[in-house]
């Protein structure tokens, strides 16, 4: 049973069938899923949901397929962590990271949005999932494609490290690396994507990718005991994951699950590549593309994010704001939280919660309310960006002499067996 | 065939008459869609229309005067 209506475009408001279309032909804005929400009423409540396994699957309903899941069905539903340490160190009330970290299968939040676009790219008849990435995304189609049986492309810039595709190339589809600058690798992946007949998920397939997006605002609500928390730290690539997590709030609250939504959206960039926060900061409603990013965040360095106005947009609207921070900021974020609440995020991490800190040492954010800080990947992904920046291990010869001496060199009492 | 294509014009290229220019010199449709234009920055969607050659060549003249031009999905390597 589907909930979908239709596709809508969120410029004019055209509906279109639930077809593989994702841009408008009439304005060429970007196409988005309408619901029934009145029929969902009907059938889902706080108690359906909570009796279900514990997977993003548990707000079926409220996702763009026709059926069953038939692609990721353990995705999701990852630890939301008070971060009591964290919290310390920052001297704020209550913090909380939502991990997706340790998402699955492929550890990070990608698994989401592409589980739910290879469940329904199937369901439309697709035999064959590709996409265009530098890392996550392709991980992840690579992953869910050969669990479902599909068939994978993965589409990356030529000069891509070696390291960053073994974590694609281990699941057997194929990787094709593209020589040229980034522009031209975007439009020839463009091409293929309109000339092959295939479920690209970031492209004709967007409209129901982005979707997965929302389980992640779903599931921070429920993991506070069906609350929405008052402020939100989201990092920014794209710009889709924030538009849509506060899409999810809306739906709860539309349902009934939880209150009026008065959460205050912030987003994350880093300061190498950073066209939303420039938008927000400048109270501009155009995105300046950033040509050349320059940053660690690999991860968020989208010099022209096709989502960058609606994401100012919900930051504007619900009364947040948008912070960036520079490599030294998200390298200090990251070890902070891997030291306070044993959390090794991405460098995506260290610009959430890099940001986080700035917004609320500035007071946008309120040391006695509610956060929630988003970790979006892991950071044995990215460990490149850690080198020469913590400390070496102490290598001494196999002498018990020596580690006493050690020891005592440290200045610190232990007790020790007589 | 048909492309659709984001246009973002630098500050310097706003007031030059490029699509003109792309109609005249090459055989090529152009069907604005969108249009955003300030003092600053100058974003178009466009839809070109023609053989594959030539629309080839009409975005190589507009890369050429310093225009990014884009799928109409804007950055999709994620």
């Amino acid at each position: 049973m589907s909930y979908m209506k239709a596709l809508k475009c969120r410029e004019c408001g055209k509906e279109y069938p639930k077809e593989a279309l994702h841009v408008c032909e009439l304005c060429f804005g970007p196409l988005e899923v309408a619901y029934e929400y009145e029929k969902i009423k009907g059938v889902l409540t706080r108690e359906v949901i909570e009796k279900r396994a514990p997977n993003m699957w548990r707000y079926k309903e409220l996702l763009p397929i026709d059926g069953e899941p038939t692609v990721g069905a353990q995705v999701g539903y990852t630890p939301l962590v008070k971060a009591d340490n964290l919290a310390k160190a920052l001297g704020v009330k209550e913090i909380y990271i939502k991990n997706d970290a340790v998402n699955y299968p492929t550890l990070s939040f990608k698994d989401r949005v592409v589980s739910v676009a290879l469940s329904r790219a199937r369901e439309l008849g697709f035999k064959i999932a590709a996409c265009a990435s530098t890392g996550n995304l392709a991980n992840s189609v690579a992953a869910n494609a050969a669990a479902a049986g599909m068939e994978s492309f993965v589409f990356i810039p030529s000069d891509l490290e070696q390291t960053k595709i073994v974590g694609t190339l281990v699941y057997g589809g194929t990787v094709v690396g593209i020589k040229g600058t980034y522009d031209e690798v975007n439009r020839l992946c463009s091409e293929i994507a309109g000339k092959y007949g295939w479920a690209f998920v970031n492209i004709n397939i967007r409209p129901y990718y982005a979707e997965g997006s929302k389980t992640f605002g779903y599931e921070i609500a429920e993991q506070l005991g069906w609350k929405l928390p008052q402020n939100i730290v989201v990092p920014m690539a794209g710009g889709s994951l924030i538009t849509k997590i506060h899409k999810a709030f809306k739906e709860l609250s539309i349902l009934g699950f939880v209150g009026p939504v008065t959460t205050k959206v912030f987003g994350a960039q880093a300061a190498g590549c950073s066209p939303i926060i420039n938008a927000v900061k400048e109270g501009t409603e155009l995105i300046r593309p950033v040509n050349k990013p320059n940053t660690i965040a690999k991860s968020l360095a989208i010099g022209n994010p096709a989502d960058g106005y609606y994401s100012a947009k919900v930051m504007r609207e619900s009364g947040g704001w948008g912070e960036n921070v520079t490599d030294e900021e998200i390298i200090d974020s990251m070890k902070l939280l891997a030291e306070t609440e044993g959390i090794f995020a991405e460098t995506a991490g260290g610009v959430t919660l890099g940001s986080a800190r700035k917004l609320i040492d500035s007071g946008r954010i309120s040391r006695d309310e509610s956060i929630v800080v988003c970790v979006t990947g892991n950071g044995l992904k990215t460990q490149e960006a850690l080198a020469g920046k913590i400390n070496p291990p102490t290598i001494i010869n196999a002498r018990l002499q020596e580690f006493d001496d050690l020891v005592k060199a440290g200045g610190k009492e232990y007790a020790v067996r007589a | 065939m048909k492309k659709r294509v984001y246009l973002t014009y630098p500050k310097e290229q706003v007031k030059e008459p490029l699509l003109y220019q792309v109609g005249k010199n090459f055989e090529v449709v152009t069907n604005i869609r969108q249009a955003s234009v300030s003092d600053k920055l100058g974003l178009v969607a466009l839809e070109l229309d023609g053989e594959p050659e030539e629309i080839e060549k009409a975005i190589q003249f507009l890369v050429d005067k310093g225009v990014k031009v884009e799928p109409i999905e804007l950055d999709i390597i994620e």
